[in-house]
């Protein structure tokens, strides 16, 4: 045998027992179809940017047939259900402190007059700011034209003629798992990788079998390589699961090529084991690497994109933010599945991980001393 | 290869921060022999046998294994060294087969040859029929065996056991020394620490280690019959009565009871030990029978320790 099949035997000799590992470790094992599986399924369904049946509160001072309309236009949108209603403003505000309302509509006495002179706003909307996603629906709810039915039909059709049209491109229902899905593959690679490479190489160092193997002819790039291995197929295997799932539970379409994206996402899982990999060079116990797994994982998911839109964010934070790979390859999966783009048109994505990845290993290797000290 | 000598340390230490775990060992190794480390925990056994196999670099002094250089050569040793761990170091979750296996595939054995030598072994440890079971659910005489057989699977010159028998029973103990020995007709070197006298006591060359010196080495027959003290054994119905008075001597290095005996071991410069010893207890009225006796390792171990004790004590 030359050196080199001896050493991929060696490689192979490793991975094949890094599966046996895992078949028996029911744990573990349950974790590599558990976690995409039960992840989509909750977040597919659960995360809803489109925030609908705020619980509504309604104080109407007027009474007058105006006021009632306005407020079953209010409620027409769906973004309301009102639930409650008031005698008094302060009422009103009690029910919005204890948190029984999110959105109060105060309709005053001079409701009537306000409409008539029409340069005040005719009623007001208390809301519990606390919340920037239920603020925002809000804030469309205070723009709602309100069909005056008393007023001439020609004023009416002038005012409802906006200065924007809104298209949006891609997702044109603005469905949430169109968002979301896509976006969970990244997430549930970076959360279940790094943790299992990580623990995989700490478990050999806590159990003793590493000063063994560092004993033998095994070299460490061999180690290493052969420990990761089975998780590229195991990254590969779960990213089907979320989008298949996504493509026939959530129908989310995925427009661009399927090559383009197991490719960089082969680029991306590279670079999420070698995150793990340098955690297990780091950490001395099993308990450690997941603290430390952890640690990486939370700036990532805050970060990233994945919960909050990227631009809003202040410079050192999006400067972080690009060091990390799950940044880019939230890019590289949007782009690819909703807006069908190639690998290529991403190529600025993808050379960060291609950087990530490098520097890592590197880092890793020379960590890794096939020594005790 | 020629040279007699397998393991060829000069001034080897290893500090841990101020500690000096391993403190400046000399020692010769010879081939084809069991050769052991005698000493409490902590006298350096471990430290020295990392440092011979190249998991941990010595902070000073050189060491050279089957014509070696250590650590520099450390990959070049691999495939000669075997190396059975204190803790069992094996896979818990895998069979005993696979286990083996998967040594076989790291140490690039053919398939033919792998499986040829893991029915041997097998056959040889008494593991045929738990060969499917997994490692973890093991006897801790069966884990030792089957982790000297991971460690013997490529057949190497050179074998370090470090504290081998510490979670086994005393036949275990037996059988396992007898496979050793089988080792060494084929011309293994094994080098073994341990903390059992009985154990030292097989081995063909013995080094004592106290807190990371070598404070005596030697055949264990010869460091018997050289011991720097009189061995003298006393019988009475009152040891404890006896025990003090002894203990007061200045010539009396130090005391120990034996089941219904005690060991006194006295300086050697004392003409007629037995009989100083004897009078020694008549004046003080404590009744018993004084002989002198032969050393036991016990007694070597307890006068080498001593002896660096009293020269840190009077520098």
């Amino acid at each position: 045998m030359t050196g080199f099949t001896r050493s991929l035997s060696r490689i192979s000799a490793i991975a094949r027992k890094e599966f046996r590992h895992l078949r028996r470790d029911r744990l573990t094992g349950g974790m590599v179809a558990g976690v995409p599986l039960m992840m989509t399924m909750l977040f597919g369904y659960a995360i809803n940017q489109d925030v609908r049946h705020l619980r509504a509160g309604v104080v109407d001072l007027a009474g007058t047939q105006r006021a009632r309309l306005l407020v079953q236009d209010a409620q027409a949108t769906q973004v309301i259900d009102v639930v409650y209603s008031a005698r008094s403003v302060e009422a009103l505000e009690r029910q919005l402190v204890e948190g029984r309302i999110s959105v109060g509509i105060v309709i005053p006495a001079d409701f009537e007059r306000r409409a008539i002179d029409g340069d005040r706003a005719r009623a007001q909307l208390l809301v519990d700011g606390g919340d920037p996603i239920v603020l925002a629906a809000a804030r469309g709810l205070a723009s709602l034209e309100m069909v005056d039915r008393f007023a001439r039909p020609a004023a009416a059709a002038a005012r409802a003629a906006p200065v924007f049209e809104l298209r949006a491109y891609y997702n044109p229902e603005r469905r949430s798992p169109v968002h979301i899905v896509p976006a969970l593959c990244g997430v549930i690679l970076t959360l279940t990788l790094v943790l299992f490479t990580a623990v995989a190489i700490v478990r050999e160092r806590e159990r003793g079998n590493l000063e063994l193997l560092i004993t033998t002819p095994v070299q460490t790039p061999e180690l290493m390589v052969g420990k990761i291995a089975p998780y590229v197929l195991i990254g590969y295997a779960q990213v089907t699961l979320i989008l298949v799932l996504g493509r026939y539970v959530f129908g989310v379409p995925i427009q661009g090529s399927l090559l383009g994206l197991y490719a960089g996402t082969g680029v991306f899982v590279a670079a999420a084991l070698t995150l793990g990999l340098l955690i297990s060079t780091l950490a001395q116990t099993q308990f450690q690497a997941f603290q430390m797994a952890f640690v990486t994982f939370l700036p990532q998911i805050l970060l990233s994109g994945f919960m909050f839109p990227f631009d809003g964010m202040p410079w050192p934070a999006r400067w972080l933010a690009e060091v990390f790979p799950l940044t880019h390859f939230l890019r590289i999966v949007r782009g690819i599945v909703l807006r069908g783009a190639t690998l290529g048109e991403l190529s600025r994505d993808v050379w960060p991980l291609v950087l990530f990845f490098s520097v890592a290993i590197g880092i890793a290797i020379l960590r890794f001393r096939k020594r005790l000290d | 290869m020629s040279d007699a000598i397998a393991i060829r340390t000069r001034g080897l230490t290893r500090c841990f921060g101020s500690l000096v775990a391993v403190d400046h060992v000399d020692l010769e190794v010879p081939r084809a022999a069991i050769y052991g480390f005698l000493g409490p925990n902590g006298s350096g056994k471990s430290t020295t046998i990392r440092m011979l196999c190249g998991l941990l670099v010595p902070s000073e002094g050189e060491a050279e294994v089957l014509g070696l250089q250590m650590p520099r050569d450390a990959e070049k040793l691999r495939r000669k060294l075997g190396y059975m761990t204190q803790r069992f170091s094996l896979y818990e979750d895998l069979s005993v087969r696979e286990n083996l296996e998967f040594l076989g595939e790291i140490y690039s054995l053919g398939k033919a040859q792998r499986r040829a030598r893991i029915e041997a072994l097998l056959e040889e440890f008494r593991l045929g029929e738990r060969a499917e079971q997994r490692a973890g659910t093991l006897s801790g005489g069966q884990k030792q065996r089957l982790a000297l057989a991971a460690a013997t699977l490529h057949e190497p010159e050179l074998l370090f056991l470090d504290e081998p028998t510490s979670a086994v029973d005393p036949q275990s103990r037996r059988d396992f020394w007898e496979s050793l020995f089988r080792l060494v007709e084929r011309g293994t070197t094994i080098l073994v620490s341990t903390h059992y006298m009985d154990e030292a006591e097989r081995c063909h060359g013995l080094a004592i280690l106290d807190r990371g010196r070598v404070v005596a080495n030697g055949a264990p027959e010869r460091l018997m019959a050289e011991i720097e003290a009189a061995v003298v054994e006393i019988e009475g119905p009152d040891l404890r009565a006896a025990r003090d008075v002894l203990a007061r001597l200045s010539e009396v290095q130090s005391v120990a009871q034996l089941g219904q005996r005690l060991h006194a071991l006295v300086d050697r410069e004392v003409a007629e030990p037995a009989s100083r010893v004897a009078h020694a207890l008549a004046d003080a009225d404590v009744d018993a029978h004084v002989v002198l006796a032969r050393a036991s390792l016990e007694d070597v171990f307890v006068a080498s320790t001593r002896r660096l004790r009293e020269s840190e004590a009077n520098a």
